[in-house]
């Protein structure tokens, strides 16, 4: 199978002298650092650690449900394990894991940037979040939470005896380190583009980010203002939620629903950009339709400000309000479609090529086109009353965070690797973790689909006998996709020291960050560049390579 | 080096890069790129604030809807004179603020310390008088959850003698109202005693000289932060105290 | 077979007694709700077949191997309008499909009858018209629409049937409702789907579908002696809710009689239709429910009346068809204690005697 990748000659080639890697050793250098690379690499191997804490915790849940009674653990201590899974995943995985790692990583370099705008306060964010896993971690250590992570009112603040406080406040720092990314970004992207860099000539990965922090800045808030709420209701008792003192826990709900139905976007947008760089790069292809592309991302941001009450479709909303949520959902709907349609056009008449990272991308494709036309079925209401709070919507929305926004975080991963760490993963390796991933991962998930219309509930310790097939497979799946995961960790560490030498530019891609040494000098760029050619245009790379070729040799 | 540069025309004289003054971080390509950027955050950063309030703001809205008498109620047991003062105290200290800013600008610097330190002493007594009023409230009885007591809605109060007693019910809705009254005026509090901590760190700083040589974006930034937090409470005192006084 | 292994043995027949892919139809909501569900997958099967050959078509077609150098294209308009129009009109089917069918889950037909169900840590609670108190089980009649009205007295919960495909969040503070009708006889998954706490998964239960003549032979069986709008008139009477709401002419409180799904003038001069949550609240939170023409006298009743007792006076005032027995309930009374005189003759007057004798308000 013929490749794009080039590397240069593994005999004579060597890691550059002077890179933001070897700038200064010591932990010293590393924790008070403002260079936006290493703060990346600080997040990547912080949010590595919580992603393993999480999935323990899967791990747990899954296997507790191998059998219909609570045998493994009591039911309260099931309740506590899908809670700090939860809590985990959302907060301290998923909403940093692209944007915090590869976006704090590539996203200045690919505006011409030396670095993000405030790099202190980027710093600041690494320590919030350091903040919160800890505080989660300590919440866990001094006896968990069984909140679940959306922490309901009045079960949250008056019912619970377990660190209900702790794990609010840890969220609560946790969304401020989101909130300062996201400042970062959007300041960035206005402020410190180089000259040339048009807002049109942004790689779409850039604007998926920006897309990205517009919700991370307008919505972490507000959660930020209901999480000091409940504290408040249950640390002393104030009635804003409280229905004994005339509060609504309805609220509550529209509340956190303002941020939590965003933090979707949150999660997904990043990952919708890092899809576009790949399947762009792996086809030799400018994306299909960019504006169109860079728009939905905009578009999506817009729309999921006005989407959070279908979460809400069975607690007695007025009629006409669930109308209008479920209407808004479903175009919320549309620029996703349109992405995926204008994806699958990139490779027409493409050269494409099946790097690991491409097949994460496939891989994304097909899970996330299934997870978002599954959240139809949720967004269509009365399919909803039968749907919502069973299997369906965890597979649901696992299809879209796990099946999407996971696969799309390994393909950066992959994709950025070598210029992260200037080598190379092994090839057949990554490409088998990627099936294995994919297997393990349709065999976790989609039987959940079918156990939801059945009508198991989520969140059961304990379920009725007649479930207990499709949740074994369910649990085998989990074991796969468990070595899915544990694959790349080991291989990713072994190619620090042993990887191949990767070259500056091995995809031969488009990007400003591959028209530099991998890994980056600490200032990214010698000088500021001056752009004067379209994002990903692979003539212009062609054109500059042979004036290269001709000048030098 | 090919593999390193993009493309290649340098943008500014490499003369100048010679003249970089320390304040200019190495990121920004001048100065002027600087300022505005850290503008833009801070200005970026007041809008995530609002979204922070707007949530208790959103909160209020609907109580108020649903409860009115009992809004009603809970604003008279506020201190209209002591809220009023504490209005022109924060509006003062907005007004010393920015002279602390022009000063800045005008590269004054003991001017500056004074008129920070205006700006402490003006967010120290809007404080010290919110605590007096706090102290009320606990003595009174209309801390929820604390200590309340409906005890003042459902008798006669002599110092509003056209204010009818409440029924029990509606009375204890005042419980809603003083919440939300100890959210965001502590929300805001909390704002301030940020604001003076921050204060302080510039007084000192400003001693050693440091945003009179030309480079001022912190005292402008924190200047913004002043107001935004002055401007918060321009809409909590109508909203709390002022607008159910005459129904 | 099963030298294999017993377990795996066990598992393949459990596996081949049990796979469904498909809840039991058992409701006549059911094949609604399964016809939109057989859509959307179709849609969904499509959606998926199309990007599936599409990615695999152009990744055969446009290999490196086949198609070494790629064609740059910038986009297409009409392709994109194609494929933003397209599915839009699909989820817009979807959208108006799933409208419908949520009004036809949430709005009850006239002549459902009614039974209480109350959701607490974790059990089910459910209380028929005629008395006939369950836990955590339901018996319902066949063919026969019934209409669930229901509280939580604690956290939230969900009530969900999934072989009627219906569904709702049971909320501390305030009534919400469900209603189907029952078209196969049997039993039933009851689940709460809300999360509500440690025994959440035990807070389950059976929904039996019996035939009509069976039923009534159940109600018949399992009756406790009161129907619940009889517990309601005794609470009524304890409470001494007759003293202002007796339906003569100079009470101080509105006649109650046949004031059920009425619309009725507020004092702020708005209109409500008083339903079972209009009756709850009134009672719990009587100054925000004042209706036009009388004084605000009447003292709440929060924290004094469990949920059971506040379903037992709903019940009662929805089924009063006269004040007679009420009037006799306080004669009686006054007779026995002779307490306090009648009020004034006008309702004019009753404000100012409101006004006046304050202590004729209990607190």
């Amino acid at each position: 199978m013929s490749t794009i990748v080039s590397l240069p000659d593994q005999t004579t080639a060597t890691l550059p002298k002077r890179s933001y890697l070897n700038d200064g050793y010591g932990l010293k250098s590393w924790l008070l650092t403002g260079d936006h690379k290493r703060i990346a690499i600080l997040y990547l191997i912080s949010i590595t650690f919580f992603f393993f804490i999480g999935g323990f915790f899967a791990g747990m849940v899954r296997l507790e449900l191998l059998t219909p009674p609570t045998d493994l653990m009591a039911a309260d201590t099931y309740n506590k394990m899908f809670t700090m899974h939860g809590i985990v995943m959302v907060f301290l995985f998923l909403v940093p894991s692209v944007p915090a790692t590869i976006g704090n990583f590539v996203l200045p370099i690919m505006v011409g940037a030396k670095d993000l705008a405030f790099p202190k306060i980027n710093l600041l964010s690494w320590y919030l979040y350091v903040v919160g896993g800890v505080m989660t971690l300590a919440a866990l250590i001094l006896g968990g939470v069984d909140t679940g992570w959306t922490f309901t009112t009045p079960l949250s603040t008056h019912y619970l005896n377990t660190h209900v406080v702790t794990a609010g406040l840890a969220v609560f720092v946790a969304g401020f380190s989101s909130i300062f990314t996201g400042l970062n970004f959007i300041v960035t992207v206005h402020r410190m583009r180089a000259p040339g860099m048009t807002w049109f000539r942004l790689p779409l990965f850039v604007w998926s980010h920006y897309a990205a922090s517009v919700l991370m800045v307008l919505g972490t808030p507000v959660l930020a203002i209901t999480l000091v709420l409940v504290v408040l209701e249950r640390v002393i008792g104030i009635g804003v939620f409280d229905p004994a003192k005339g509060g609504d826990p309805l609220l509550f709900q529209h509340l956190f629903w303002f941020y939590s139905h965003p933090a979707v976007y949150i999660m997904i947008l990043p990952g919708m950009g890092v899809i576009s760089e790949v399947i762009s790069t792996f086809s030799r292809k400018r994306v299909f339709g960019y504006t169109a592309v860079a728009f939905s991302s905009v578009a999506i941001a817009v729309f999921a400000f006005f989407v959070w009450a279908h979460h809400m479709f069975i607690m007695g909303i007025s009629n006409y309000s669930a109308l209008v949520f479920s209407l808004l959902t479903m175009l919320v709907a549309v620029p996703s479609a349109i992405k995926i349609f204008n994806w699958s056009f990139t490779l027409y008449k493409g050269s494409i090529t099946f790097e690991t990272p491409m097949l994460y991308a496939f891989g994304f494709m097909g899970l996330f086109t299934i997870g978002g036309l599954t959240g139809v079925f949720l967004g269509s209401m009365g399919m909803d009353i039968h749907l919502t709070e069973t299997y369906f919507i965890v597979a649901h929305f696992h299809f879209v965070m796990v099946g999407g926004m996971l696969m799309a975080f390994l393909s950066g991963v992959h994709f950025w690797w070598p210029k992260m760490t200037g080598r190379m993963y092994p090839e057949g390796l990554s490409k088998l973790a990627a099936l294995v991933t994919f297997i393990g991962f349709n065999l976790t998930f989609f039987p959940q689909f079918i156990l939801g219309y059945l009508g198991m509930p989520r969140r059961y310790a304990a379920y009725p006998p007649e479930f207990q097939v499709l949740n074994v497979l369910s649990t085998a799946g989990a074991t796969v996709l468990g070595v899915g995961y544990l694959l790349p960790m080991l291989y990713l560490t072994w190619s620090l020291k042993y990887g191949k030498i990767a070259g500056p530019n091995p995809w031969q891609a488009t990007g400003l960050e591959w028209q530099i040494q991998s890994p980056p000098i600490t200032s990214n760029f010698e000088e500021t560049p001056v752009i004067d050619y379209e994002a990903y245009d692979y003539e212009w790379l062609a054109n500059k390579t042979r004036h290269e070729v001709q000048t030098v040799g | 080096m090919d593999s390193q540069a993009i493309a290649t025309q340098p943008v500014e004289d490499h003369a100048e890069h010679a003249h970089h003054p320390p304040y200019l971080r190495h990121h920004f390509a001048n100065l002027e790129q600087q300022k505005e950027t850290s503008t833009f955050g801070m200005w970026l950063f007041l809008l995530t604030e609002i979204m922070f309030f707007g949530g208790l703001f959103c909160a209020y809205l609907i109580y108020r809807n649903w409860y009115y008498p009992a809004f009603v109620a809970g604003s008279h047991q506020l201190s209209i004179l002591l809220g009023a003062i504490n209005t022109a105290v924060l509006i003062c200290s907005s007004f010393t603020m920015a002279m602390g800013v022009h000063a800045a600008e005008m590269r004054w610097r003991k001017p500056l310390i004074g008129w920070l330190l205006a700006t402490i002493a003006l967010g120290c007594v809007f404080l010290g008088i919110k605590a007096v009023e706090y102290n009320e409230k606990w003595e009174k009885h209309h801390v929820p959850g604390l200590n309340f007591s409906v005890d003042s809605f459902v008798h006669q109060d002599p110092h509003y003698p056209e204010d009818k007693p409440l029924p029990l019910d509606m009375a204890e809705k005042t419980q809603v109202y003083f919440s939300l009254y100890f959210a965001m005026t502590g929300m805001h509090a909390l704002h301030m005693v940020i604001g003076v901590s921050l204060l302080i760190i510039l007084v000192v700083r400003a001693w050693q000289g440091a945003y009179t040589q030309g480079h001022m974006t912190t005292v402008e930034n924190f200047g913004l932060y002043w107001h935004f937090v002055d401007i918060v409470w321009i809409f909590l005192f109508p909203l709390l105290y002022l607008i159910s006084r005459h129904q | 077979m099963h030298f294999i292994s017993p377990v795996l043995w066990q598992f393949l027949v459990n596996w081949l007694t049990h796979f469904a892919l498909f809840p039991p139809e058992a409701s006549s909501i059911a094949p609604h709700a399964d016809a939109l569900y057989f859509f959307l997958v179709a849609i969904s099967l499509v959606g998926l077949v199309l990007v599936l050959a599409l990615v695999a078509g152009f990744s055969f077609l446009y290999r490196k191997e086949r198609n070494p150098e790629a064609t740059q294209i910038e986009g297409s308009t009409l392709l994109e309008a194609t494929w933003t129009i397209i599915p839009l009109a699909l989820f817009m089917v979807a959208f108006v499909w799933g409208a419908l069918l949520y009004f036809r889950i949430y709005n009850p037909p006239t002549n459902a009858m009614n039974i209480y169900v109350v959701g607490k840590q974790w059990m089910w609670k459910a209380e028929h018209p005629g008395g006939q108190h369950e836990i955590n089980s339901l018996h319902i009649p066949l063919g026969r629409p019934v209409q669930l009205t229901m509280i939580s007295q604690d956290v939230f919960h969900s009530f969900s049937i999934p072989a009627f495909r219906v569904k709702r969040e049971v909320i501390p503070g305030r009534y919400t409702t469900v209603w189907f009708e029952a078209t196969q006889e049997g039993t039933y998954h009851l689940f709460c789907t809300q999360y509500c706490g440690t025994l959440h998964s035990q807070m389950i239960g059976t929904i039996t579908v019996m035939k009509p003549a069976d039923y009534e032979a159940w109600t018949e069986g399992s009756t406790s002696g009161m129907s619940l709008a009889q517990n309601g008139e005794r609470l009524y009477a304890s409470l001494g809710c007759n003293a202002c709401h007796s339906g003569s002419a100079t009470a101080r409180g509105p006649n109650l009689a046949e004031v059920y799904m009425t619309k009725v003038q507020m004092s702020n001069g708005s209109y409500s239709t008083v339903d079972d949550a209009f009756l709850r609240d009134s009672i719990l939170n009587p100054t925000m429910h004042q209706m036009a023409g009388y004084a605000p006298i009447m003292p709440t009743y929060q924290g004094q009346i469990s949920e059971e007792g506040l379903i037992d006076l709903v019940e009662y005032i929805k089924k009063l068809n006269s004040n007679y027995r009420i009037q006799q309930t306080l004669n009686t009374t006054q007779v026995q204690s002779s307490v306090q005189s009648p009020a004034p003759s006008t309702q004019g007057r009753a404000q100012q005697a409101a006004q006046t004798a304050p202590g004729m308000v209990k607190p």
